[in-house]
């Protein structure tokens, strides 16, 4: 026990004593150590990134999509057929599904046109990560009012409502067979550039005021992965024999993410970074080894062992690279953290992640190692060392 | 006479040199040295005298012959237990101090309680302090050495190699470095120190003034060790640039 604490204490004493030439020489491996730990923080947060953006398409990580099989026989009417696939969801405790279909509505106002409006659930913005930017999404409760409400993107109301902002409640008009008044009650974003007017409606709006434009053919189940495959057929069963003529596909094998072999080239240049810094730091250990052959014997007459002096000196890269590699992550907490992910990614992140635990991790035991190997050669030569011809040194 | 502490007996010490040649340094010597006991030992340089210093303090092996510690062959030790005991057991004075450039008085004192265990190792501070208070340098504890005069590093140097409390003290040329007044002054200190803790205290030295204060003298030359009485008259005109006297024999000195 003392052995080891004396070994610290005698190691911090060192680089306390040559803190500038520590310093220096450990500048390159709190920097290689901030590029691997931030690489890997990044690599982190980019696959989140484009798992979200290919989630705001596919729908979240299990989701099974359901199509219209297109034949006839079954049940025909849209609310009805909404109806059994709610029971058959509920039965097997599938806490998040949604319709998603179209209806061609026309919208009055200032430039009146026919509108392609998304016929969702609410669930809708769960599973496939809509978020408004301004108002709210859909919730359960605007199932039962008494008018449709809508979330719309910007053009929408720049195209309808004059620009006006959500706070300000604004109305429209939609009209199929009849014409009903909503309101808006949030905006999404726009997701790229020259999107047209976009619009969300409830299926329970359209199927009590629009019944002739409702469909029900297209859905979406956010499942647990374990049970997506059986949950597809078992889903598909039950269906059919309730007359609802949809098939639940079974997930795609693999969810949308950053290609390993990215990962491992963005990992690979922070490495060689640390290499080279470790190379540099071998380098100043060494020179500093032989500028301290004396001190070595006159610790040898003390009474140190070989092991001790071995030990001792690792134990100074160690604990200069420790250092370093914390300064590292705390500069790579920095940079990711003040990082603009909205630029870099094109989105910013809905789940905001903490720092990658992984990624600090990843840097501390690169500094920690990088100083175990440093500190190698210089502690062999040290132990190498006569006793009698370092103190005559 | 006082126990043994030290025994050599017949030891040799070669060194082969790199074209193969074998180079005798020490030649089947003989030395036992009593707990409490001040020995003296002079020599012309490269004579030796070093290496008889490192063969007792264990730094060194002989060649041949054997060294009895506490009446126990050392030769069976290994390099660890040659460690420990080296750092129980002794403690060393350099010519050069050797203190450990950039800590203080205090950090040097307490250097080697780093390789001690339990209880001396966690209150090496105060120890160290208590034994730089020893020595005169109570207030000098947070000094840089190069900031200390010869006689305070050397008197620090003393400190360090006494903090251990050695059953065994080796001097190589403790005033070398130093003037007169200030060697004088740093044997005293030394003497009393052993003096007191009941170790032996074996003085290497150029300086025969140093060598009489010595309970036993002895000279090196060649690789041989033999005993000399060192008289006044021949310490004074050594202080006048006569040469070493030369080795009374063995039998005059019984």
């Amino acid at each position: 026990m003392t052995g080891i604490v004396g070994a610290v204490v005698e190691a911090w004493d060192e680089l306390r004593i040559h803190r500038v030439r520590v310093l220096l020489a450990l500048i390159g491996v709190a920097v290689a150590v901030t590029a691997i730990t931030a690489v890997t923080a990044a690599v982190t947060m980019l696959s989140q990134a484009m798992a979200e953006q290919s989630e705001r398409w596919m729908g979240r990580d299990t989701t099974l999509s359901a199509w219209s099989t297109g034949m006839s026989g079954g049940l025909q009417d849209a609310a009805e057929i909404d109806a059994v696939v709610d029971e058959v969801a509920e039965r097997y405790d599938i806490s998040y599904h949604t319709i998603e279909t179209w209806a061609s509505l026309s919208v009055q106002g200032p430039a009146s046109s026919g509108l392609d409006v998304t016929v969702v659930d609410p669930d809708y913005g769960t599973i496939l990560r809509r978020q408004v930017d301004d108002g709210r999404w859909f919730t359960d409760q605007d199932t039962e009012r008494l008018a449709p409400v809508l979330v719309v993107n910007q053009p929408f109301l720049d195209a309808y409502a004059g620009g006006a902002s959500v706070a300000s409640r604004p109305v429209v008009t939609l009209q199929g067979a009849t014409s009903v008044v909503t309101s808006v009650v949030g905006r999404v974003p726009v997701e790229y550039s020259e999107e047209g007017p976009r619009a969300y409606v409830l299926f329970d709006h359209v199927a009590r005021w629009f019944p002739d434009a409702a469909s029900a053919d297209s859905y979406r189940f956010w499942v647990p992965p374990e049970s997506a495959t059986e949950l597809a057929g078992v889903l598909t069963r039950d269906l059919a024999a309730a007359g609802v003529p949809i098939s639940v596909e079974p997930p795609y094998d693999e969810a949308f993410a950053l290609d390993g072999a990215a990962q491992w080239v963005a990992l690979g240049v922070g490495a060689f970074a640390l290499l080279l810094g470790g190379l540099g730091l071998v380098n100043i250990a060494l020179v500093t080894v032989r500028y301290r052959i004396r001190e070595i014997g006159i610790r040898r007459s003390f009474g140190a062992t070989g092991g001790r002096v071995f030990f001792g000196v690792l134990m100074e890269s160690v604990v200069a690279t420790t250092v370093a590699g914390v300064v590292g992550v705390v500069l790579a907490v920095a940079f990711v953290k003040w990082m603009p992910v909205e630029r870099i990614f094109g989105a910013a992140l809905q789940d905001e992640l903490p720092f990658p635990l992984s990624a600090a991790l990843v840097g501390m035991a690169s500094a920690v190692g990088i100083g175990a190997l440093a500190g190698l050669v210089p502690a062999v030569y040290a132990v190498r060392v006569r006793p009698i011809d370092a103190i005559r040194y | 006479m006082t126990d043994t502490l030290v025994d050599l007996r017949g030891v040799v010490r070669d060194i082969v040199l790199p074209d193969g040649r074998v180079l005798p340094i020490l030649r089947g010597l003989d030395l036992s040295v009593g707990a409490g006991e001040h020995v003296a030992v002079v020599g012309r340089s490269g004579t030796g005298k070093s290496t008889l210093l490192n063969i007792l303090g264990l730094l060194d092996s002989p060649t041949a012959g054997e060294y009895l510690l506490d009446g126990s062959s050392v030769e069976s030790l290994g390099q660890r237990a040659r460690a420990r005991r080296r750092g129980e057991d002794f403690g060393f004075v350099f010519q050069q101090f050797n203190l450990l450039p950039g800590r203080t008085a205090l950090a040097n004192v307490a250097a080697p309680l780093l390789y001690a265990r339990g209880k001396d190792f966690w209150t090496r501070r105060r120890r160290a302090l208590d034994m730089l208070e020893r020595v005169g340098l109570g207030d000098r504890w947070e000094t840089m050495p190069d900031k200390l005069s010869g006689g305070e590093q050397q008197r620090v140097a003393i400190a360090r190699a006494l903090v251990r409390t050695p059953r065994v003290i080796l001097a190589d040329e403790p005033t070398g470095a130093l003037d007169v007044d200030t060697g004088r002054a740093v044997m005293s200190l030394l003497e009393e120190a052993a003096t007191s803790t009941g170790a032996a205290l074996v003085t290497i030295t150029h300086d025969l003034a140093i060598a009489a204060r010595a309970d036993r003298q002895f000279r090196l030359d060649a690789g041989v060790l033999a005993p000399i009485v060192l008289e006044a008259a021949a310490v004074v005109e050594h202080a006048l640039g006569v040469p070493v006297p030369a080795p009374t024999s063995a039998e005059a000195v019984a």
